[in-house]
């Protein structure tokens, strides 16, 4: 589909590169329609406060302004590490429990393995909010409301689920063979784990965590109602621009594309993977 | 089902039981307390400003909830929420996967691009759409309007509800978009060479062979979604606040605004055990679905 196949082409197939060139122009089209926001969110981050909410506009000199506003005064970096503490947390936390799980699952099978399989997917479909009552009480007393730990603890539980679903479809994906050869000359249980199907496995459990953190890194409705300002997320911290006084969406802008960044990055590398992962693998 | 392996080790039941007893047993306890707790609530007087008043309620919180307009226009607004985003990520999502399933030229970099606004946080999107993009006077479809010389628009003051279904259906158009894209890489080449080659036109072979291929698709993406759909909270709570009146309140936001700003526990689990419920009703299919597969 090059420049060279057009200039070349015999007129037959003339209809053809038209084709060709109506369907990349529509499918660009329709991409950056859709990515439009995304982009006029990154190029506000570069502009004035003046320039933000003047006409729309691609030509303008960029600016680092709104990004030191937003790392001095609101203290974006201690939002920021509270968004790692607890994405970074509770996908370790995640993946410790679920890999004994997922192992016995997928070596060790029993008559109830379907079952509890469908059970933990399950428990993904108790909506958050018919549990916020409880949760928040429970918090209250026990003294876990606006902590970091208390949103590891919820994103843990949240997440477990997912996480034990896809180690459990990369483990059964290996062959069970070299695990078997590994059993024969002596390996214990541990070192079978350890030396032979972590290793092995490492691409499915790396992207088990990426998206774990993802989920985490995004997730806005236990960070919204449990925190407050010491453990504040980013999605906490971003909802405060919500704020009607005055209009700051160059900082907003700012803010956002630093929160987004990573995970945006994160998202268009494990595409596939997430697939797996969100329709508990009935969709490959 | 093998008792014995290679090794000679048996397969035993207990160290499957011990590898799985934290995952299950942490997964058991976040299931059963909560939800027992919510339901218990639920039949109580609880009402965290009014320490004085305790004790068995009956069925008094939900004849309150039930009896209440605002519970059915919240209902009607979470239905109308799910139905709109539904049909436009799906009807869109198909059309947008067949688009991409075609070579061109930078095809690649466009399906990353398609796909980005599902990897922003919700927050994110709900104020870069209220601010940037719909605000009256400066926003970016204000502007646009205004340049095609009609009159600009009040997005969230006249037609909040249609405010937030755009925002959640651009948030889930790439969700619809990637699975079934991924759908769409196991269909049959072959079989729409063979149906091309039989005179089959480009229409025929989407509603006759594409189609039916992804059904198995739709359907997933359709239940996922409205599991997530049923509970959208943080796009209402950092645009309309529920508001103007009720317009953009639905199940979840009030709940929270029974919970957290008006402190009754009671009533506020009596709706969650109803959003319970509805969630239940489209898990089951769900389940029942992903079961099928695992046969597999």
């Amino acid at each position: 589909m090059t420049t060279r196949h057009i200039n070349a082409a015999p007129p037959a197939s003339r209809s053809r590169q038209i084709k060709q060139l109506v369907l990349t122009l529509v499918g660009w089209a329709v991409a950056l329609a859709i990515f439009f926001p995304i982009l006029w969110m990154v190029l506000t981050g570069f502009k004035t406060e003046t320039a933000a909410i003047a006409d729309p506009s691609f030509i303008f000199s960029p600016t680092l302004e709104s990004y030191q506003a937003v790392n001095a005064r609101s203290g974006y970096a201690r939002f920021a590490l509270n968004s790692v503490a607890v994405a970074f947390g509770s996908t370790f936390l995640a993946l410790l429990i679920a890999i004994p799980c997922a192992y016995a699952m997928a070596f060790l099978p029993t008559r109830r393995t379907k079952g509890t399989l469908l059970w933990m997917l399950s428990t993904k479909m108790l909506p958050p909010v018919g549990v916020l009552v409880p949760i928040y009480l429970i918090f209250r007393d026990v003294g876990l409301l606006d902590t970091r730990t208390g949103l590891i603890i919820i994103y843990t539980l949240m997440n477990l689920p997912i996480v034990v679903w896809m180690l459990y479809t990369f483990f059964k994906d290996m062959p069970e063979d070299i695990l078997e050869a590994g059993r024969m000359d002596g390996a214990s249980t541990f070192q079978e784990v350890f030396y032979l199907l972590l290793p092995l496995t490492l691409p499915g459990i790396a992207s088990t965590g990426l998206l774990s953190v993802i989920l985490s890194w995004n997730e806005a409705f236990w960070s919204l109602n449990l925190t407050t300002s010491k453990a504040a997320p980013l999605t906490a911290y971003i909802a405060s621009f919500s704020s009607p006084e005055g209009l700051f969406w160059a900082k907003l802008s700012a803010a956002s594309t630093m929160a987004i960044a990573p995970i945006l990055v994160l998202g268009w590398m494990t595409q596939k993977q997430m697939v797996r992962g969100l329709t508990f693998g009935a969709v490959k | 089902m093998t008792r014995t392996r290679a090794s000679g080790r048996t397969v035993g039941g207990l160290r499957t039981l011990l590898l799985q007893a934290p995952a299950v047993t942490l997964l058991l306890l976040w299931m059963i307390v909560p939800l027992g707790m919510t339901i218990w609530f639920s039949f109580q007087y609880y009402n965290l400003l009014m320490p004085g008043m305790s004790g068995f309620a009956g069925v008094e919180n939900y004849e309150y909830l039930l009896t209440d307009p605002a519970l059915w226009k919240a209902m009607g607004n979470t239905l109308l929420l799910v139905g709109w985003v539904l049909a436009i990520t799906v009807g869109g999502g198909i059309l947008l996967a067949v688009l991409f399933q075609q070579e061109f030229a930078g095809r690649g970099i466009a399906r990353v691009l398609a796909i980005s606004p599902f990897f922003v946080m919700p927050t994110v999107s709900a104020l870069v759409w209220k601010n940037m993009m719909m605000h009256p006077s400066n926003g970016v479809l204000a502007w646009l309007a205004n340049t095609l010389g009609l009159p600009a628009m009040d997005w969230f003051s006249t037609l909040p509800l249609t405010s937030i279904v755009i925002i959640v259906a651009w948030q889930w158009l790439p969700f619809a978009l990637l699975i079934l894209l991924t759908a769409m890489q196991s269909l049959d080449e072959d079989q729409v060479e063979a149906a091309r080659m039989d005179g089959a036109g480009p229409f025929a072979i989407f509603f006759f062979i594409t189609l039916p291929h992804l059904k198995r698709a739709i359907s997933v993406v359709i239940m996922i979604e409205m599991i997530f759909l049923l509970t959208i909270f943080a796009e209402i709570f950092v645009t309309t606040s529920g508001g103007p009146g009720l317009a953009t309140t639905n199940l979840a936001y009030l709940i929270y605004m029974q919970a957290l700003l008006d402190f009754d526990v009671g009533v506020a689990s009596a709706g969650g055990v109803i959003a319970i419920i509805l969630a239940n009703i489209v898990a089951i299919f769900l389940v029942r679905m992903v079961a099928r597969n695992l046969e597999d």
